[in-house]
């Protein structure tokens, strides 16, 4: 009943029916709960958006000055390949392979928040919506903000990736950690996906 | 810490004790002990607080036409009463309960990620007291308003700018939006610590129920606060950068808010009370002598509440005026609700039922938690028909059933809980004596103000009024309330008094004192900073059990 019991371990039989005892990495159950939680905030913004779609009082409207962003989907969404082909690399140890691939992503995420930058500034300068034009302007520029300012986050992690690597710093024991940014990659491109379908193609 | 092993002595152990070099290792600690228990008595302290703005409102209540305090006043005291209770008592309370136990419990050495721990206490411990610095804060350059007003679901268009002028909206959000981040961080680290740091032999299914509760808790609290923190972010962009979520006459709607409010609000009331069944469900076998009855059945039970109580928000908006079919959807839904948690009692009282029942303060505690908790219950379910909700929306029977549900639960629970788990935290055993007092004081004065407050309510006193006229006959039932809170804060004095005394002179307490069966009982009392010197090993749900009745152990029956 006390601490001497636990040392003599008189569990020695339980070990051997568990000799072997894996369970799941927790960085993996971390980042997983994490994406969860950040699904369900997105979740709340695409409902606000879609309960406000067509409830504007006053222009512009979404169909008068929204058009379909193909180029940016495109060069998000194939980041996420990218980003899995610099895994690759990294696990066959080509560091060159892995810095390429590595920065691809990073290129095509650069283009991808040019691209809303742009959209935004003739939003703003060219239509004159803000976010306190009306409903549609609120509703939009907090959801794509939203996803932006993952985006943004995003990119960050990945340059810290690529300068580290550049330095000799990544480690082949940190694939694990690669693999959580790439997650968290994978769930920014899949939020963008919702995004475009309710603000693009449902909303419009 | 100073001596890990009485062999080595580190230069640090002998250094003298001094406040400074308390704070210093209070600041810096990442372990899970000891980030427990600073969770734990920063809610104890929020919950005094919280508890004198309370006895304010009641004195202020106890006569008609009192006018003890403003109607402004009163309506910071409900707002900051309320924020408080749920925000920076309810909430870092449990988070300090799943800190200090579930490594233990599961037998790890820490939390997933103890850094993560840290960070959420501190940001949780800066957003209450930035709630309350909105005292002082609030009025800012224009000078409008001190603390929040707008009650602790902030209803729009109340909580826009129009209507609440000055910053104490803003603090409000921003108190609360610091707080809920703590929470989530605290929510993700359980679940990675229950995931992926249980011990040698320990499945899910040989977890202690108090595990798999909180395992529950920290998943609805990953999918209940982000609708809280979103809408938050909305009121936010209606107030510094006139967006038009919540405003009416740009088309935006107000009941959206309490959608969002109450679809965070309701799981939040699930979130406080299962870390209570989480308490009873340990507490209650051991000093029932007999396993937990139905041990597959309560976890089936938990998850049960945890998915259903997703889908009953609505029914705080009976009275906003939605269509048939959503009340329908929703009163049913909440009477759903009633089922699994009938089935935790029925097996709590499977378990006391033929057993050794030794009447220990932590049991009594949690014999009153049941009794009362029931009661909760059952206004629960007349609340939750249409018309009876109706006639009683905001009125003293609402406030009556939630607090029967978070004092005479929660709050109970979580006494029985202090007592149980106080001698592993400190070594010490707290006083019979003064728990008596305690108990016996705290429950009257429970049952003197909340029972009697649901007849006011019946009568129709609404709730969030400052006074009230004579000749309604509601004034006996005020001054009888009021005379109960008195009652429930000497109780607590004694509470305290108890903690404080029992540190340094309660009985030794022995690694086990209650002959308990978990894995916190295999360590010393208080544990080491490792927790264990060898990582356990378990063949069973009590592996306590096994290792004293070695001619009997449970593993042959699993």
């Amino acid at each position: 009943m006390t601490t001497d019991l636990m040392i003599n371990d008189p569990f020695a039989s339980a070990v051997t029916e568990f000799a072997e005892w894996k369970l799941p990495s927790r960085r993996k159950v971390g980042v997983l709960s994490l994406i969860g939680t950040e699904a369900t905030v997105f979740s709340i913004f695409v409902v606000a958006y879609v309960f406000y779609t067509g409830k504007s009082l006053t222009g512009p409207y979404p169909s008068d000055v929204l058009t379909v962003p193909i180029v940016a989907t495109v060069c998000l969404l194939s980041s996420s390949l990218t980003i899995v082909l610099a895994e690759r690399a990294f696990k066959r140890e080509s560091a060159g392979g892995f810095r390429l691939w590595w920065g691809l992503t990073i290129i095509l995420a650069i283009v991808f928040l040019a691209y809303t930058a742009s959209e935004w500034y003739r939003l703003i300068t060219v239509e004159h919506l803000t976010i306190s034009t009306n409903l549609f302007g609120a509703t939009y520029y907090s959801l794509v903000g939203l996803h932006a300012s993952h985006v943004v986050v995003g990119l960050i992690l990945l340059t810290l990736v690529l300068v580290l690597s550049v330095l000799g710093r990544v480690r082949p024991a940190d694939a694990e950690r690669l693999e959580m940014v790439s997650w968290y990659w994978h769930f920014v491109d899949a939020v963008w996906v919702v995004v475009f379908t309710v603000v693009y193609i449902i909303g419009r | 810490m100073a001596t890990a092993s009485p062999e080595i002595v580190f230069p640090q152990a002998r250094e003298r004790f001094s406040v400074i070099s308390l704070l210093h290792e209070l600041v810096v600690t990442v372990d899970h002990k000891k980030l427990g228990l600073m969770y734990i008595c920063s809610g104890l302290l929020f919950f005094v607080v919280a508890g004198l703005l309370a006895t304010v409102m009641r004195l202020q209540l106890a006569v008609p036409n009192n006018d003890l305090v403003e109607p402004d006043t009163f309506n910071r005291l409900f707002t900051v009463h309320g924020t408080t209770m749920v925000f920076f008592f309810g909430m870092p309370f449990i988070a300090g309960l799943m800190n200090y136990l579930v490594p233990l419990m599961i037998g790890a050495r820490d939390m997933a990620f103890p850094r993560l721990n840290a960070f959420g206490f501190w940001i949780f411990l800066f957003g209450g007291l930035l709630l309350y610095f909105s005292y002082l804060g609030a009025p800012g350059l224009s000078g409008h308003g001190t603390a929040p007003d707008v009650g602790w679901f902030a209803y729009a268009p109340l909580s826009d700018r129009a209507f609440s002028r000055g910053h104490s909206t803003d603090y409000w959000i921003l108190s609360i939006f610091l707080g809920g981040i703590g929470s989530s961080a605290s929510a993700i680290n359980v679940i990675a610590t229950v995931i992926s740091m249980r011990c040698r032999g320990m499945t899910l299914m040989r977890m202690p129920l108090f595990v798999w509760l909180m395992l529950v808790t920290a998943g609805m609290i990953l999918l209940a606060l982000p609708p809280l923190t979103a809408a938050q972010v909305m009121l936010l962009l209606d107030r510094f950068l006139s967006a038009r979520f919540f405003d009416t006459q740009a088309g935006g709607s107000a009941v959206l808010w309490q959608h969002f409010f109450w679809l965070f609000g309701h799981p939040e009331v699930y979130i406080l009370i299962i870390p209570g069944f989480a308490c009873v469900s340990e507490i209650v076998p051991v000093f029932s002598r007999k396993p937990i009855f139905g041990y597959p059945v309560m976890v089936a039970a938990t998850v049960m509440i945890g998915f259903i109580s997703m889908g009953v928000w609505a029914h705080h908006m009976f009275a906003v005026g939605m269509t048939s079919l959503s009340n329908t959807f929703f009163a049913l839904s909440t009477m759903l609700v009633a089922v699994p948690t009938g089935i935790k009692i029925f097996n709590w009282l499977g378990t006391m039922y033929g057993g050794k029942i030794r009447f220990e303060m932590p049991m009594l505690c949690c014999i009153a938690f049941l009794f009362q908790f029931l009661c909760a219950g059952l206004t629960g379910v007349m609340l939750a028909s249409v018309p009876f909700d109706w006639q009683l929306t905001d009125t003293y029977f609402v406030v009556a059933h939630f607090h029967y549900v978070l004092i005479g639960g929660l709050a109970f629970a979580i006494f029985g809980g202090i007592y149980y788990w106080y001698p592993k935290a400190t070594g010490r055993m707290l006083s019979k004596r003064l728990g008596l007092w305690h108990f016996w004081l705290f429950l009257i004065g429970f049952h003197l103000t909340f029972d009697t407050m649901h007849i006011p309510g019946l009568l129709g006193m609404p709730r969030r009024i400052y006074t009230y006229g004579p000749g309604r006959g509601w004034e006996i039932y005020n001054l009888i309330e009021t005379i109960g809170v008195f009652f429930q804060i000497a109780g607590t004095l004694c509470l305290v008094i108890n903690l404080l005394w029992s540190l340094s002179k309660g009985a030794e307490a022995g690694p086990d004192p209650w002959d308990a069966w978990t894995l916190e009982w295999a360590t010393s009392s208080p544990p080491p900073e490792y927790n264990f010197e060898t990582l356990p090993a378990v063949r069973s749900r009590r592996p306590l059990w096994d290792l004293k009745h070695p001619e009997d152990p449970d593993w042959k029956y699993e």
